[in-house]
């Protein structure tokens, strides 16, 4: 990491930990006091990620940026945009990333299947060792009179050094 | 030998992953906005009461616009590439002056009333162009980052490239670094003057 990049992620925190104070404002205070809406809130919010703090949803985070758009979702709700066209308007700007599940589409394939062909490469792998393992121990029957010998001298030898 | 073959090359091919993995910059988010018309907004100017700007004003021209703000780090990195860069190139420098009171997270914005937060957002840029000197045509600010939504702006300083229809042309998130300013911006801003 460069320490420009180093600096770029000192800035991102540093615009990013801080907690929601715009959250007192009184037009905010009379949306949250409508329980449906808050839900549809609760609902979006989880679906969506924030960008400062990428592991995060809008939900969890306590970036600035979440803060935005939680505020941008609650007023949207409030004119009465359906979820979609709230997703929507969120993919518009941010893209896909903003989406905490991706999508399930060509691009996005491996991602979803990815996962699921590891598993069967695995199994199948395992399951070929394990079958040739299984002949090749059942070939040998008993030990030859030879062999048996051989074995004798070599467990004599081991014992008297 | 066949199976260290194996071990070795599923290493191999892991290493490869994490080398480039590693790599990418994971704040660099591609844009949907990049191809797409400018969102349009109307904003009021820096140190000019009477005059607004928007989009729309630039039509016809390639042209830059910078989102900062005084609170951001990286931006004091930026500045004095992009003084340098505004006498040199073709294409205006507009600057979006992104929530200058309520992005800093040392001042309380719930205290802060309207207007107050106008007052102090215009009095901390002016400050900051005065010491570092102003490479905009002009500032427009955006009081409450708003318009900072539309354009996808989640890091700031973040840089976008609008071309003479009013589109979209490129989008750089981060401070330009005098190398990205040789090697995407300058390219780009004369591919598009031609």
């Amino acid at each position: 990491m460069s320490a420009r990049a180093l600096i770029f992620a000192l800035c991102l925190a540093a615009a990013g930990i801080q907690t929601g104070a715009q959250a007192s404002s009184a037009t905010e205070a009379a949306l949250a006091a409508d329980p449906v809406a808050e839900k549809r809130l609760q609902a979006l919010s989880k679906e969506l990620r924030c960008l400062v703090c990428q592991n995060e949803t809008i939900a969890d985070s306590n970036a600035e940026l979440a803060g935005d758009l939680r505020r941008e979702i609650r007023s949207m709700i409030h004119e009465g945009r359906s979820d979609t066209e709230i997703v929507d308007f969120m993919v518009a700007r941010y893209g896909d990333f903003v989406l905490y599940r991706p999508q399930v589409k060509g691009a996005t394939l491996l991602l979803w299947g990815g996962p699921g062909v590891l598993l069967l490469l695995g199994v199948s792998a395992l399951f070929i060792y394990l079958r040739r393992r299984a002949s090749r121990v059942a070939d040998k029957g008993p030990l030859s009179p030879e062999e048996a010998s051989r074995l004798e001298a070599l467990l004599k030898e081991t014992d008297h050094p | 030998m066949n199976r260290y073959f194996w071990i070795l090359g599923a290493f191999a091919a892991l290493a490869v992953l994490l080398a480039v993995g590693l790599r990418l910059n994971p704040r660099d988010i591609p844009s949907p906005l990049v191809g797409k018309p400018a969102p349009a907004f109307r904003l009021a100017v820096l140190n000019a009461p009477d005059k607004t700007f928007s989009p729309e004003d630039m039509r016809g021209k390639v042209w830059l616009l910078n989102v900062w703000s005084t609170w951001c780090v990286s931006c004091r990195e930026e500045h004095p590439v992009l003084v340098q860069m505004a006498g040199k190139i073709d294409a205006p420098l507009i600057g979006l002056n992104y929530k200058d009171v309520r992005g800093d997270g040392e001042l309380d914005i719930s205290k802060i009333p309207a207007d107050t937060e106008r007052r102090m957002a215009e009095q901390r840029a002016t400050e900051w162009l005065d010491d570092r000197g102003d490479p905009y045509k002009l500032t427009a600010m955006d009081i409450d980052g708003r318009v900072g939504i539309d354009y996808g702006v989640y890091g700031v300083p973040e840089t976008y490239i609008i071309d003479k229809q009013g589109v979209i042309r490129m989008k750089h998130t981060g401070p330009i670094s005098p190398e990205s300013l040789q090697k995407k911006i300058l390219p780009m801003l004369a591919e598009l003057n031609k």
